[in-house]
């Protein structure tokens, strides 16, 4: 059951980036374009999703220590800004800004087969497995040095 | 090229995100940030229930588009401006810089800055700005 929720919240989520315009590309580099021909929408996106998120996930965390289905929630931990973060933050911005599309939207447009979202989508794959095998900018401490 | 305000429609679409995100949070227990559930369909190190639940969120993404064409008759509005060499370069930055960086639009942008996460909001205006940036350059000096 809990799988069919996972199908269905995929569903929901994609079907909101096409009502909201976030899965064509051109509206997202003019919401990008501030000293050109702006197109503000996103920001109203972005303000739907978290008014909703928000309560949501704040009334989920206090009233349940599970998830309806006794599964554990996985809350992200971390809390320290490093060098990974805003390297990789940065990065993503401005393929973001070059496309016109994040991870989200191109997927959700995958299937409508424009020449540009099916070649931005295998470089995009190619990305991630590329950053899973990056080693963290982070100094590590070595091994057996005297301190 | 010109596009059309669109506040309600992107306001009810942004929400509809939001109930999504709350919905895999309260069934399965995980973050719906699309670039964190895409890397770990094909991560080595993920375990089972988690692939499992990442594959079927991006099968359900994958579906939205079809079934608006089913009900609606028409594929939703859309146009790929960027060249294929553009699109490529693109890719290859959005893929990696989201992993690399924890998360994107949705797992930062919409779930983090929901939990008050610091690390997110701090995510969330670099890539706002390199993208502002991105597009001012490539638009406006560059001229392409």
């Amino acid at each position: 059951m809990k799988q069919f929720f996972a199908l269905l919240s995929g569903l929901i989520f994609g079907l909101g980036l096409i009502v909201s315009g976030m899965a064509d590309p051109a509206k997202v580099l003019n919401f990008l374009d501030l000293f050109g021909t702006w197109d503000p929408s996103l920001a109203f996106v972005m303000g739907g999703a978290i008014a909703v998120t928000a309560p949501g996930f704040a009334w989920l965390t206090r009233t349940r220590q599970q998830t309806f289905f006794e599964g554990e929630f996985h809350m992200p931990t971390k809390t320290d800004l490093d060098p990974k973060l805003l390297t990789g933050s940065a990065i993503f911005g401005i393929g973001w800004g070059l496309g016109g599309f994040c991870p989200g939207p191109a997927l959700t447009a995958l299937p409508m087969a424009a020449t540009g979202t099916l070649i931005f989508v295998p470089f995009m794959l190619v990305g991630m497995w590329v950053a899973r095998h990056t080693p963290d900018l982070r100094p590590t401490p070595k091994e057996g040095a005297a301190s | 090229m010109e596009t059309e305000f669109t506040p309600w429609a992107s306001l009810g679409g942004g929400m509809l995100i939001g109930a999504s995100a709350v919905l895999l949070m309260a069934t399965n227990g995980r973050i719906a940030g699309i670039s964190g559930l895409t890397s770990r369909i094909f991560a080595r190190a993920t375990g089972s229930e988690a692939r499992g639940v990442s594959a079927l969120f991006v099968l359900g993404l994958l579906l939205a588009a079809p079934l608006w064409l089913l009900v609606s008759g028409s594929w939703p509005t859309q146009w790929v401006p960027s060249s294929p060499v553009l699109m490529a370069l693109a890719g290859l930055l959005v893929g990696f810089g989201a992993t690399y960086g924890n998360g994107c639009t949705s797992g930062h942008g919409v779930c983090g800055i929901s939990r008050g996460s610091g690390r997110s909001i701090v995510a969330t205006a670099t890539f706002m700005a390199t993208g502002f940036v991105t597009v001012l350059v490539i638009r406006h000096l560059i001229g392409a």
